[in-house]
C-alpha cells in the first residue's frame, strides 16, 4: 500500500490505506457511511437496552426494576438515543454511502467536511452518554419542556443532567448542519452528466428534501437549546415566568424544529422503500413524479403543523382549528405515496427477498401509524389521547414500524454492494418475521392501553387499573424483538465472513450503484457515467415489448460492468486528513467546560477547534502524487 | 459554538476543480446554504425579542434605555465595513496584494470599532440597571445582540486570517474566492444587523 507521506505544516499527511489510522483519517464517503452505520447500530443496542428496562419495569404493576428517578433518565435517554443517535445517523449512513454512487459522482462535494460531520456526531453521542457516569442522564424527556428542564445548577446544585441534553444536542446539531450543507451541494452540483433532477432516484430526492429540512430546522433547535443552557447556567429569563419569560416559547421553538424532524426521520426510509419496491417487482416506480412531488410537499407542509403537538396547551380555538386542518392535509401527500407504492406492486413479478419483506412491512406498519396520526389531528379526540400510550403507539408505528423497518430494508438491499457478499436470506426472513411479530405484539397493545387511559412517562401503575394484561403482552413482545435483533447480528457476522459472493448487480437493480463492482472501488466510477434515462441502468439492460413488458437486451449489447481492479490508479482522489477529527475534538472539551464552568479548559477546547480549522485551511485537499 | 463551523474556512475540496453540474461553484453554494440556515438562527432570536420587548418586569423599558444616535453611528461604521470588504475583493481580483491587505485591515478595524461600540453600549445598559437577568426583555436583547456580536468577532478572526495568509504569500490572485467567501459571510452579518437595528431600535 502507499507509503508516501508528504509534509504539510506541522503534521505529516496521513497516508495509510488499511488499518485503524486509515479509518480515523478517512475522507472516503463510503467508509464514513460505514462508520455512521456501525456507530448508529451501537447506539441502537444501547437505546434498545433502555427500552427493555422500561418494559421490564412496566411488565407488572408496582414494578421494582427501576425507581422513578432512574425511569425518568431511561425514557429520556431512550427517546434522545433513538431519534438523534440511531434513526438520524442511520439515515446519514445511507446518504453517505449511496448518494455519490446514485448520482454518478466519485465523492461528496466536501469530503473533509463529511469526516467532520461524522466525528462531531460521534463525540456528541459519547458526550450525551457520558452523563450516565457523571451524575445521571438527562431526565426531562426528549422534548425537554421548560420550566422542568430549566431548573439548573443555579437552583439544584450539581444538577447537570439537562445540560448534557442541551449541550449534547447542540453538538449533534452542528454535525447535522454541516452534513446538510454538504449533501445539498453534492446533489445539486455533483450529478453525472445527464442526471437531470427528474431523473434522480427517489432516494436521492428524499435525501435532498431531508437535508433542506435539516438545514432550516437545526438552527431553530440550536436557538432553543442556547436559551435553555443560558436559563440554566446564567440566570436568563427566556422561560422564567417570574421575570416575564414564557415557557410556551420553548414548546413553539421545539416543535417548530420537532415536526420537520419527524419527516427528517421518515423520508430516508421512504426513499429506500421507493428503490426496493420497484426492483423486487421488476417494474418502474408507479407515479415517479407524484412520489417526488409529494415528498417535496411534505417538506414544505411539515413546517405548518407544529402546534398539533400543543392542542392541550390552550392556544385558542382558531389556532387549534388551523393546525388541525393543516395536519389533516399533510396526510394527503403521504397517502399519495402509499398508493403509489401499492400500485408499483400491482402486476409486478414480485420476489419476496428480505429487503422486499421489510419494505412491504414498512408500508403496512406505516399505514397504521399514519392513520392513528390522523386521529390526533381531531382536536377533541387528541385532547383525550394527549400523554397516553395511544400517542406512544402512534409514534412507534411510524418510527419503528416505519423508519426502522425501512432502514433494515436498505441494509439488506445494499449490504451486497457495500461488502461484496450476500446476506443470508433465510436468516433475513427469520429476522423479518420475528421483528414483525415482536413489533406488533409490543406496540399494538399500546393503542388499547392508551384508550384505557394509561398515561405516558409514569414509572409505575396500580394493579386495579385494568392495564396488567396488555402491559405483560407488550413486554413479551420486547423479547421477540430482541431475538430478531440477535438473528440480525448473527446474520451480519456470518454473511460478512462466509456470505455468497455478490455480483455487481445481484438484485437486477435499476440505479447507477449497481453498474460498478461490489464492493465499489475507492474511486467509485472508472469513467463518470452519462445518464440518458430515469432508471438508466434498467434501460441499459432491458427494452420493452409492445405491451410494455421488459425484454432483456441481447447479450453483448448490454454494457460490461465488471471493472478491472487495477485500473483507476491515476484517478485523483482527496487525501486523508487528521484535521476533521482534531476540530471535532474541540467541541466536547468546550461542552464539558461550559457545563462545569471551567474557563481554562474552555479556552483549550476553542484552541483545539481553531487549530483543527487552521490546519485544514493550510492543507491542500489532495496531495500531489509522487 | 455553532457559528465556529464555518464553511467559508474551506478551500475548494475537489482536486482540479471539476466543472459542476449547474456551473455554480461548490463552495459558494455551500456558503449560501449555510447563510440560509443562519437566517433561521437569527430569525428565532428576533422572534423571541419581539415577544419579550414589552416584558420589562421592574427593569428599564426599551424606550428609556436605547441611545439611538449612538447606535446609528456604530451601525454606519458596520455598513461602511461592507464597502471596504468589496474594495478588498476588487483588489485581489486585480492581483493588488498590498491594497488587499489594506482594505481587509480597514474592514477588520471597522468591525472592531463596532464591537467596541457594542461593549460600551452593554456596559452603559448594565450601569443603568438592565442586565441579562433583569427581565425577559433584557435577556432577549443581550442574547440576540450578543450572538450578532459573536458573529462579527468570528468574521474579524477570518479577516485577520486572510491578512496572515496573504502576508505569507499563500493567498494568490487565483484564491480570490476565499476572500469572496469571507466577504459573503461579512455582508450577511451586516445585513442581519440592518434587520436587528430596524426591528429593535427603530420600531417604537
Amino acid at each position: 500500500m502507499a507509503t508516501v507521506a508528504t509534509k504539510t505544516g506541522i503534521f505529516r499527511r496521513p497516508s495509510a490505506k488499511t488499518g485503524l489510522w486509515s479509518w480515523i483519517t478517512t475522507v472516503d464517503h463510503k467508509r464514513i457511511g460505514i462508520l455512521y452505520g456501525y456507530t448508529a447500530f451501537a447506539f441502537f443496542l444501547a437505546g434498545g437496552i433502555e427500552a427493555f428496562l422500561i418494559r421490564l419495569q412496566l411488565a407488572t404493576p408496582e414494578g421494582k426494576v427501576l425507581d422513578a428517578d432512574l425511569y425518568n433518565q431511561m425514557f429520556t435517554t431512550h427517546g434522545v438515543t433513538m431519534i438523534f443517535l440511531v434513526v438520524m445517523p442511520m439515515g446519514a449512513a445511507f446518504f453517505n454511502y449511496l448518494l455519490p454512487l446514485m448520482i454518478g459522482a466519485r465523492d461528496v462535494a466536501f469530503p473533509r467536511l463529511n469526516a467532520l460531520s461524522y466525528w462531531v456526531f460521534l463525540f456528541g453521542g459519547l458526550f450525551l452518554y457520558s452523563s450516565w457516569f457523571l451524575g445521571g442522564a438527562p431526565d426531562g424527556g426528549w422534548f425537554g419542556y421548560a420550566p422542568l428542564s430549566t431548573l439548573g445548577p443555579d437552583v439544584l446544585p450539581g444538577e447537570n443532567r439537562m445540560d448534557f441534553y442541551a449541550i449534547g444536542l447542540q453538538i449533534l446539531g452542528i454535525a447535522s448542519i454541516v452534513a446538510s450543507v454538504n449533501f445539498i451541494v453534492t446533489i445539486i452540483n455533483m450529478r453525472a452528466p445527464g442526471m437531470k433532477l427528474l431523473r434522480m432516484p427517489v432516494f436521492v430526492w428524499m435525501t435532498l428534501v431531508v437535508n433542506f429540512l435539516l438545514l432550516f430546522a437545526m438552527p431553530i433547535i440550536a436557538v432553543a437549546l442556547f436559551m435553555m443552557s443560558f436559563d440554566r447556567n446564567f440566570g436568563t429569563n427566556f422561560f422564567n415566568a417570574a421575570s416575564g419569560g414564557d415557557p410556551i416559547l420553548w414548546q413553539h421553538l421545539f416543535w417548530l424544529f420537532g415536526h420537520p424532524e419527524v419527516y427528517i426521520l421518515i423520508l430516508p426510509a421512504m426513499g429506500i422503500v421507493s428503490e426496493v419496491l420497484p426492483t423486487f417487482s421488476k417494474k418502474p416506480l408507479f407515479g415517479y413524479s407524484a412520489v417526488v412531488f409529494s415528498g417535496i410537499a411534505i417538506g414544505f407542509m411539515g413546517w405548518g403543523v407544529w402546534a398539533h403537538h400543543m392542542f392541550t396547551v390552550g392556544l385558542g380555538s382558531v389556532a387549534n382549528q388551523a393546525f388541525a386542518v393543516s395536519t389533516m392535509f399533510i396526510a394527503v401527500p403521504t397517502g399519495v405515496k402509499i398508493f403509489n407504492w401499492m400500485a408499483t406492486l400491482v402486476r409486478g413479478s414480485i420476489r419476496l427477498n428480505t429487503p422486499m419483506l421489510f419494505s412491504i412491512g414498512f408500508v403496512a406498519m406505516f399505514v397504521i401509524g399514519g392513520l392513528s396520526g390522523v386521529t390526533h389531528s381531531i382536536v377533541p379526540h387528541d385532547t383525550q389521547q394527549q400523554d397516553t400510550y395511544y400517542i406512544v403507539a402512534h409514534f412507534h408505528y411510524v418510527l419503528f414500524g416505519g423508519a426502522i423497518f425501512g432502514l433494515f430494508s436498505g441494509i439488506y438491499y445494499w449490504f451486497p454492494k457495500a461488502f461484496g457478499r450476500m446476506m443470508n436470506d433465510r436468516l433475513g426472513k427469520l429476522h423479518f418475521w420475528l421483528m414483525f411479530i415482536g413489533f406488533n405484539v409490543t406496540f399494538g397493545p399500546f393503542h388499547i392501553l392508551g384508550l384505557k387511559g394509561m398515561p405516558r412517562r409514569y414509572y409505575t401503575y396500580q394493579a386495579d387499573k385494568g392495564w396488567n394484561l396488555w402491559n405483560m403482552v407488550a413486554t413479551v413482545g420486547v423479547f421477540i424483538i430482541m431475538a430478531s435483533i440477535l438473528v440480525f447480528m448473527a446474520n451480519w457476522w456470518i454473511s460478512r465472513r462466509r456470505g455468497r459472493r455478490a455480483s455487481a448487480d445481484p438484485w437486477d437493480g435499476r440505479t447507477l450503484e449497481w453498474t460498478i463492482p461490489s464492493p465499489p472501488p475507492e474511486y467509485n466510477f472508472l469513467e463518470v457515467p452519462r445518464v440518458h434515462h430515469r432508471d438508466d441502468f434498467w434501460h441499459q439492460k432491458y427494452s420493452q415489448d409492445a405491451k410494455g413488458r421488459p425484454v432483456p437486451v441481447p447479450v453483448g449489447a448490454a454494457p460490461e460492468h465488471e471493472a478491472d481492479h487495477d485500473a483507476g490508479h491515476n484517478i485523483h482522489l482527496p487525501s486523508p486528513s487528521y484535521f476533521p477529527l482534531i476540530a471535532a475534538a474541540g467541541l466536547p472539551i468546550m461542552g464539558y467546560s461550559l457545563m462545569y464552568k471551567w474557563w481554562v479548559p474552555l479556552a483549550i477546547g476553542l484552541v483545539v477547534l481553531l487549530a483543527g480549522f487552521y490546519g485544514w485551511i493550510l492543507e491542500p485537499a489532495a496531495e500531489e502524487e509522487h | 459554538m455553532e457559528e465556529l463551523v464555518e464553511p467559508s474556512m474551506q478551500q475548494p475540496e475537489h482536486p482540479g476543480d471539476h466543472a459542476t453540474y449547474t456551473g455554480l461553484d461548490n463552495v459558494k453554494l455551500a456558503m449560501w446554504a449555510f447563510l440560509g440556515s443562519e437566517c433561521l438562527f437569527f430569525g428565532s432570536f428576533i422572534t423571541a425579542y419581539l415577544l419579550y420587548r414589552n416584558r420589562t418586569a421592574d427593569g428599564p423599558k426599551p424606550s428609556e434605555i436605547y441611545d439611538i444616535p449612538f447606535t446609528s453611528v456604530s451601525s454606519f461604521v458596520l455598513l461602511m465595513s461592507s464597502l471596504t470588504m468589496v474594495l478588498a475583493l476588487a483588489a485581489i481580483q486585480r492581483g493588488d496584494h498590498r491594497k488587499l491587505r489594506a482594505w481587509i485591515m480597514a474592514t477588520a478595524l471597522l468591525g472592531t470599532t463596532f464591537i467596541a461600540g457594542q461593549i460600551y453600549e452593554f456596559t452603559t445598559f448594565v450601569k443603568e440597571g438592565l442586565t441579562l437577568k433583569t427581565s425577559a426583555f433584557g435577556t432577549s436583547f443581550f442574547v440576540l445582540t450578543g450572538f450578532h456580536g459573536t458573529h462579527v468577532a468570528i468574521g474579524i478572526l477570518m479577516l485577520l486570517s486572510l491578512i496572515a495568509l496573504s502576508s505569507l504569500g499563500r493567498l494568490q490572485q487565483a484564491d480570490a474566492k476565499k476572500v469572496e467567501m469571507v466577504g459573503l459571510y461579512w455582508h450577511f452579518v451586516d445585513i442581519v444587523w440592518v434587520v436587528i437595528f430596524t426591528v429593535i431600535y427603530l420600531i417604537p
